[in-house]
């Protein structure tokens, strides 16, 4: 029951115009805002990729000559990060390994996200795709990862960089495989949120004015179902380096021409009694790094929350 | 239950049978030649015979099927045989699946490194689980103390740092410049229970490894608890127990944890597989002789027999535990059964 008062309010509210317009980007930056670690991560984050796209402009190093009168030195101000076994500027590789991991991550989640979005946005739009594509989500999280890609690396190393070169072919390979692994999550949100989307009344409207079916999954869909993406997306990031980490650090992953921040920390293990600061750097790296992309992660998490916004 | 239960098995099947198909797949139709890695001398008619006595000569369909029949039935009645210590059928001429590099049954070989694996993985685990949820329960039941602050933070520094890090700056400061503890894990020590001082070498290399991997471990399970506690405080039926009078220790105790730790122990048995593909990892740091290393090894010498073999079975153990897990939920929440 309402009273003549309530009914009253509602109706000023209603035709009220609202003092400033609130976009819905200005309110999710408000809410991100609030939490402190995403902002420390977004902060962290600006400062590695700075480091890593300028550093080694600023820096001068080369990181490749060989200087083994200077081999394993501790940190200087000469070299700030000390030197390898062969007298390379530890920094400078570092700096530049930075570039080929943060790739490596970004690409292999474009890559992951994508595959996860279209499966989840066909099989949650379509009822006959439905069925198989789910039972090939459920097939591909029961496939033991990590075992698969050691062997998928191994086997297929040489023929790829046959055809496209050392290094192009061992990129693609990696951002390939792990992007073909790490589509699955997405792809079950995704569906879960489009079936649920697919049943509103603007997908109904938009269905009865005759709109495409291409149309109402580009416009009216996606933009729907974009919040656990970008979720997912922050998130994908930090686990494709940690995995491609994780390879170079077996030995599985890129040559040691083409350092990346795992393969850093695997030519320093073998040093670790007269070098165990070569292991510190590329590590410290990482970690900062995925630290700064899940804190990241977790404020688009709070701030695409609907119900957390509007508590604030 | 009966019924939930035997669908969940028939379900799996058919997903054993395609997950061993891809891996067979994958290893057979990979791109290389098997006999690549035999010395350059051999002559090439010597090798074609190799070849055919390796059965590559036959159409992959065959080799898929015979490769099943290798997996599902003769080592199954193998693991059987030796279990109960009884002979079924042809028992001594049953061919079984042989590693090329250890020119032994490739499961006997897994079985002898198993031990290890267990051993610090195991331990890791356990461990990992008994810090979690408790820390999980009282960081959700204190939400934004400075507890609650601490342990989020720590988990969340604990869950996004890579054991292989950890691991190495573990080694730096306890084994090489603290000299507390060996750097390498020494699989050939034999632990004599009545001796205190074997006690205590096993004890003191088992330290690093279980201490890396078990807040590992711990930081994901820790963000979990809390996330599923704080999930069910803000229920109706915990106000409606605080309402009707009850005290604060029955309503966590009863009401709450029941309700929030049924998702977390489906976590935990999730969780299991994952422990033998963490150990390809951390058994490389510590150089633990158990399965991650044999994996890796077996890969280094392209054994084809040996790297299906395990990659099958870490399949299989994912399989098995997402069957657990989903019979467990059922078990513990009622509602499940019924979908």
């Amino acid at each position: 029951m309402s009273t003549t008062q309530e009914r009253l309010d509602v109706e000023q509210a209603a035709t009220a115009t609202p003092e400033r317009y609130r976009s819905l980007r200005s309110d999710v930056w408000r809410q991100f805002r609030r939490h402190k670690g995403a902002i420390v991560g977004l902060a962290l984050m600006a400062i590695v990729v700075f480091a890593i796209l300028v550093g080694p402009f600023l820096w001068g190093g080369d990181g490749v000559t060989p200087d083994t009168l200077n081999a394993n030195k501790t940190p200087s101000w000469e070299h700030p990060m000390g030197t390898d076994n062969l007298g390379r500027d530890v920094m400078a590789r570092v700096l530049v390994g930075g570039r080929i991991s943060l790739a490596v991550g970004v690409t292999a989640m474009v890559v992951g996200i994508t595959l996860g979005t279209s499966v989840g946005v066909l099989s949650g739009f379509f009822r006959k795709l439905d069925g198989p594509l789910m039972r090939l989500t459920d097939l591909f999280l029961a496939l033991p990862v990590l075992p698969l890609l050691l062997v998928v690396m191994m086997l297929f190393r040489e023929p790829l960089t046959e055809t496209f070169g050392q290094n192009a072919g061992i990129f693609l390979l990696v951002v390939s495989i792990i992007g073909a692994t790490s589509w699955m999550t997405t792809a079950r949100v995704v569906r879960g949120q489009v079936l649920t989307v697919k049943e509103k009344e603007f997908v109904l409207a938009a269905n009865s004015i005759g709109t495409r079916k291409r149309n109402i999954v580009m416009r009216h869909i996606l933009p729907n179902v974009l919040s656990p993406v970008m979720v997912a997306a922050a998130l994908g990031v930090a686990q494709a380096i940690i995995t491609e980490s994780a390879l170079s650090f077996l030995g599985l992953g890129f040559p040691p021409s083409f350092p990346t921040w795992g393969r850093l920390l695997f030519d320093a293990k073998d040093y670790l009694p007269t070098n165990p600061w070569r292991v510190i750097w590329p590590g410290i790296m990482i970690s900062l790094t995925v630290i700064s992309v899940n804190f990241i992660g977790d404020g688009l998490r709070d701030a695409l929350d609907p119900k957390l916004r509007s508590k604030s | 239950m009966g019924r939930y239960v035997i669908r969940r098995l028939l379900l799996a099947i058919p997903t054993v049978i395609a997950i061993g198909f891809v891996i067979f797949a994958i290893l057979d139709l990979a791109p290389g030649d098997p006999t690549s890695n035999l010395p350059l001398n051999i002559p090439p008619e010597t090798r074609e015979q190799i070849r055919r006595a390796l059965g590559l000569d036959q159409p992959f369909v065959i080799r898929w099927l015979k490769w099943m029949q290798l997996m599902f039935i003769n080592e199954p009645l193998h693991m059987i045989e030796s279990i109960f210590n009884i002979c079924i059928g042809d028992c001594e001429n049953r061919v079984r699946i042989v590693s090329w590099a250890g020119r032994a049954p490739a499961l006997d070989i897994i079985w002898g490194r198993l031990p290890q694996t267990l051993w610090v993985l195991g331990t890791a685990f356990i461990i990992g689980i008994l810090i979690a949820v408790p820390t999980g329960i009282l960081s959700a039941y204190k939400q934004y103390s400075w507890f609650d602050n601490v342990g989020t933070f720590f988990s969340m520094v604990g869950f996004s740092v890579p054991t292989f890090f950890t691991g190495l700056v573990a080694i730096v400061i306890f084994a090489v410049n603290l000299r507390w503890f060996p750097s390498i894990y020494d699989t050939t020590h034999h632990v004599d229970w009545t001796d205190w001082n074997s006690i205590l070498i096993q004890i003191k290399q088992m330290i690093m490894p279980v201490a890396v991997l078990s807040l590992f471990n711990a930081a994901a399970l820790t963000r979990f608890t809390r996330a599923s506690v704080l999930d069910n405080l803000n229920e109706d039926y915990v106000r409606t127990a605080r309402s009707k009078g009850l005290g604060e220790r029955p309503v966590v105790t009863v009401h709450v944890l029941r309700n929030s730790m049924i998702p977390v122990v489906t976590l935990i048995a999730l969780q299991i597989p994952g422990i033998f593909a963490g150990a390809i990892i951390t058994e490389q740091i510590f150089r633990i002789n158990g399965l991650g290393a044999l994996l890796i090894t077996a890969i280094g010498q392209s054994d084809v027999p040996m790297v299906q073999t395990l990659t099958f079975i870490f399949a299989v153990l994912i399989v098995v535990f997402n069957l657990v897990a989903d019979v467990t939920y059922g078990l513990l929440d009622p509602r499940i059964r019924y979908d």
